[in-house]
């Protein structure tokens, strides 16, 4: 096991430089321009100096190796001195910087998280924990009355966009009934009972949004998973054996249903740092999803190039991670 | 506090408050909301050129001198503004001298000094540093300080109008000891210093997470002790503008949102809710179709659309503009897309008052089918079997592009449908904003490019004085392949007469010689069908009612008195 997913580490190296390089040549590609939402007013010529400013000027393939030795050389050294207080060489390293702040990414993305992690992570944790329970009383009443609510609830829940629960949520409780208020404020922050109440309240429409569809997708997994195990001849064995019918539902028949789940939920969790680009602009959450969304908008390439490559190692990474939860939760699985 | 006792309260104050001046102390008012649904990404407009950025900024840095509510320049950082009347602009035009106010500090409690000044001359001129905003400082030979309260501008030639550089919320004066490292290539590096400016404005930057949200406070050095009536600005980022309205019309979570592009029907239901108000400033924005005036046919590979490639083989016809121009009703365009926030127009410079001509309102404004029919019938353009009119083998089928905006693509059915009524058939298109207007030269869709037959877009001037805008229409302007496409003179417009005028302008002194020259171009554009003016453009922005003070104006930074905005008590 351990070799294996050491193999499979030093794989991911040629992996993700050929996906780095891809990204950036689709961005260089794409018929985008960072100066496109400037005023007209600004004259060509400023408009070719601007440009010469943000290195626009260079080739494609000096502008590809500079970001590339920022990206892996200088940021991990400047967080390494940071971390750790020593200096490396002078500290006058050049960062990936943003073209619309000017600012370096990488702060921007470490500003951008704490508001995703609160409202995407506990939406998808949220939305995990409802969906097993859900899911596996589903199956094991299909067609009951609990069956047929919840497979409603999970097709609405799975088949309406975001951008419509979220709207009508706001019109209902924001506008009508002004229990919770439509805009979240990243400034809020949790000293004590009241501004915690306040950050429940501000947390609390974009959340529910995100954990009605988190959970109706989960939950349509494990039910036919459920289903599928429920069949099976080791079923009829346990229960011919005697073991109690909770312990055939929730020792042997959930354990072997969450194989597939688990694929479906870890590989679900780059998508948590992605940010829900609708949900977070519709609640003005302006997390990792909003900073992604502004600047694909504002042709700001190297906030994009950067943001897009992390989501591409965060996916090849919990690829990764569920295949070695298959091994363990499956013992007839061995890599080795 | 439930309702009663907040009215209860209300009464209370109001009854205490009556008599008293309406902003008596600073920051008595607790904290102004603000919401910008296209969210600020720095403080420093000498680097980003952005609308977003002015306003947030220019509630921190100021300009020696501003633009009113009606777009007449005012002292600002300045005792006066320099005139040649008083002296202040020298008889040759070539030098314009400050004097700066005595006594000013910036927000970190240091002098403010001539030597300010000068910097921000030598910042925004910097090699390398691509000062977004370095065309306020075109012409200025060198800025110079004569003493700690006076500075004195040089240009290369005379300026007949001088109020560029250090005028406006596109040029505020910056700290010299704070930028001092961030010259030239260096300017981006200066990430503490881009988020927040030292300045001698109202407000001061305590918090700015860029893309998201700004805190403001109160400035303690600014020169009025009595104001601002705000403690503090929040100024939050993101969202839609139909979410911003909704913020402030009917939750009332916010005092002020800007830039309200919400179709008017959605914005009178939200109105209904009595919370508060939307008022519309009009600068310059003109909404216009270009009409190509050389051919854009693919067949003419890289002449297309240049003057080499010949003119356009229906619209040399000046009949033809001109009944695509009578076909337009702009009242049920402006009614239809802009509501309070659009007047028709047929001038391309629609502001400020002194420069507005009403030569060709009587015929232009009003739609009349009748006429641009009879045009066309007597220039010989029959109606073929598909009722579309042909001469020579020339239909008059067009493209007909804009960039992708719903206000837009509802104009642009509107007028196919207008001109189907002439018998001119149009095949519309919209391209994605950042395409269109991003000038690549690469792409064969950008706006400067124009491989259509028609255009439309808005376009306006900085300031209130319109003469580099006019010199836009110059024969040489035209974008070809030899200046890599840049150039503003899109419908490729070329006239001796047009040229010899915009070039009289530019030496032109006296206001009223210049209003007047001003009119004649732009009529000449008007009634030679250069483009057809359709809507003159506001700028709405939602209100709360508690808000009192504001003077919206369209020539600067919409928040340009925000020290004079109070809360109604």
């Amino acid at each position: 096991m351990f070799t294996y997913t050491i193999r499979r580490l030093i794989f991911a190296v040629p992996t993700l430089l050929v996906i780095s390089f891809v990204i950036f040549a689709l961005l260089d590609l794409a018929p985008n321009d960072p100066l496109g939402e400037l005023p007209l007013t600004i004259p060509p010529e400023v408009r070719e100096q601007i440009r010469a400013a943000m290195g626009l000027d260079q080739p494609f393939l000096v502008r590809y190796v500079k970001w590339l030795q920022q990206f892996f050389i200088n940021e991990p050294l400047n967080i390494f001195e940071q971390l750790t207080g020593w200096h490396i060489g002078d500290g006058n390293r050049m960062r990936v910087l943003s073209w619309a702040t000017r600012s370096p990414v990488v702060d921007l993305i470490v500003q951008r998280l704490p508001q995703t992690l609160w409202v995407v992570g506990l939406a998808y944790l949220f939305g995990t924990l409802l969906a097993i329970p859900v899911g596996v009383i589903s199956a094991y009443r299909q067609y009951s009355i609990f069956d047929q609510i919840g497979t409603f609830i999970t097709m609405v829940g799975y088949s309406v966009p975001t951008f419509f629960t979220g709207v009508v949520l706001i019109v209902i409780f924001s506008s009508y009934l002004q229990w919770f208020p439509s805009v979240y404020d990243t400034n809020l922050q949790v000293r004590d009972w009241s501004s915690f109440l306040e950050q429940l309240r501000q947390m609390f429409l974009p959340i529910l949004v995100l954990t009605l569809y988190n959970a109706s997708q989960i939950a349509r997994f494990v039910r036919a998973s459920m289903l599928d195990n429920l069949s099976q001849d080791y079923v009829r064995t346990a229960r011919a054996k005697g073991v109690k019918e909770k312990a055939v539902l929730l020792v042997h028949v959930l354990r072997n249903s969450l194989i597939p789940v688990v694929t479906v939920i870890a590989l679900g969790v780059p998508t948590i740092f992605s940010g829900a680009i609708i949900t977070e602009q519709i609640f003005r959450v302006n997390g990792l999803g909003q900073l992604l969304i502004t600047a694909v908008q504002g042709a700001d390439l190297p906030l994009v190039q950067t943001l897009t490559f992390i989501f591409a190692v965060l996916i090849v990474l919990f690829n990764l991670i569920a295949d070695v939860l298959y091994g363990i939760l499956d013992p007839r699985i061995r890599y080795d | 506090m439930n309702r009663t006792t907040m009215l209860l309260a209300g009464t209370v104050a109001a009854l205490t408050m009556a008599g008293s001046a309406a902003h008596a102390e600073r920051g008595s008012d607790g904290n102004l909301k603000v919401l910008f649904w296209q969210a600020v990404s720095t403080m420093n407009i000498y680097l980003s050129g952005g609308t977003k950025e002015q306003y947030a900024s220019s509630m921190v840095i100021e300009p020696l001198a501003g633009f009113d509510e009606k777009g007449n320049v005012y002292p600002r950082l300045a005792v006066e503004v320099p005139t040649l009347e008083n002296g202040g602009i020298s008889k040759d035009l070539t030098t314009i001298t400050w004097k700066i106010k005595p006594g000013l500090k910036w927000s970190d409690g240091s002098a403010f000094t001539a030597d300010d000044v000068v910097f921000t001359w030598q910042y925004c001129t910097a090699d390398g540093g691509g000062c977004a905003q370095k065309a306020k400082f075109e012409g200025v030979k060198t800025v110079e300080a004569v003493d700690p309260t006076t500075v004195k501008v040089t240009f290369t030639a005379a300026k007949p109008y001088p109020y560029t550089a250090f005028v406006g919320s596109l040029s505020p004066i910056i700290q010299k000891a704070q930028f001092k490292d961030c010259l030239g290539i260096k300017a981006p590096e200066c990430t503490a210093a881009n988020f927040g400016p030292i300045g001698t404005g109202p407000f001061k930057v305590k918090e700015f997470k860029p893309n998201d949200v700004i805190t403001f406070v109160v400035n303690d050095n600014y020169r009025d002790p009595a104001k601002p009536s705000f403690a503090s600005v929040t100024l939050k980022g993101g969202g839609d503008a139909a979410s911003a309205a909704r913020a402030v019309l009917e939750t009332g979570e916010y005092d002020y949102a800007w830039n309200m592009q919400v179709e008017p029907e959605v914005l009178a239901t939200m109105l209904k809710a009595g919370k508060g108000t939307i008022k519309t400033a009009f600068g310059s924005q003109v909404e216009r179709i270009n009409i190509n005036l050389t051919n854009p046919d693919p067949k003419l590979g890289d002449k297309r659309s240049t003057k080499e490639g010949g003119p356009h083989p229906a619209f040399s016809d000046p009949a033809v503009r001109k009944a695509l121009a009578l076909a337009i009703d702009r009242d049920i365009i402006v009614e239809a897309g802009y509501g309070a926030a659009g007047k028709a127009t047929c001038n391309i410079v629609p502001g400020p008052d002194a420069y507005v001509s009403t030569k060709n309102d009587a015929w232009c404004l009003k739609q009349d089918i009748a006429a641009a029919n009879k045009l066309l019938d007597d220039a010989g353009w029959k109606k073929g079997g598909d009722g579309i009119r042909a001469k020579n083998g020339v239909k008059l089928s067009f493209l007909y592009q804009t960039s992708t905006n719903s206000v837009r693509q509802a104009t642009q059915a509107l007028v196919k449908d207008m001109w189907a009524q002439i018998g001119v058939s149009v095949e519309l298109r919209n391209i994605s904003a950042s395409v269109f207007f991003g000038g690549d030269p690469a792409s064969p869709d950008t706006f400067q490019k124009f491989y259509a037959d028609l255009e439309m877009y808005t376009n306006n001037f900085d300031g209130t004085d319109p003469e580099p805008y006019m010199a836009q229409w110059m024969c040489d302007k035209a974008p070809s392949p030899k200046t890599g496409w840049q150039g503003e003179n899109m419908p490729r417009y070329c006239n001796p007469e047009y040229d010899k005028l915009a070039t009289e302008l530019s030496k032109t002194v006296k206001l009223e010689d210049r209003a007047a020259l001003v009119k004649k171009l732009n009529d000449m554009l008007t009634e030679d069908f250069v483009h057809i003016p359709l809507v003159y453009r506001g700028q709405p922005s939602a209100f709360s009612n508690s808000i009192v003070g504001v003077k919206s104006t369209g020539w600067d930074s919409e928040v340009w008195n925000i020290a004079d905005w109070s809360r109604k008590k």
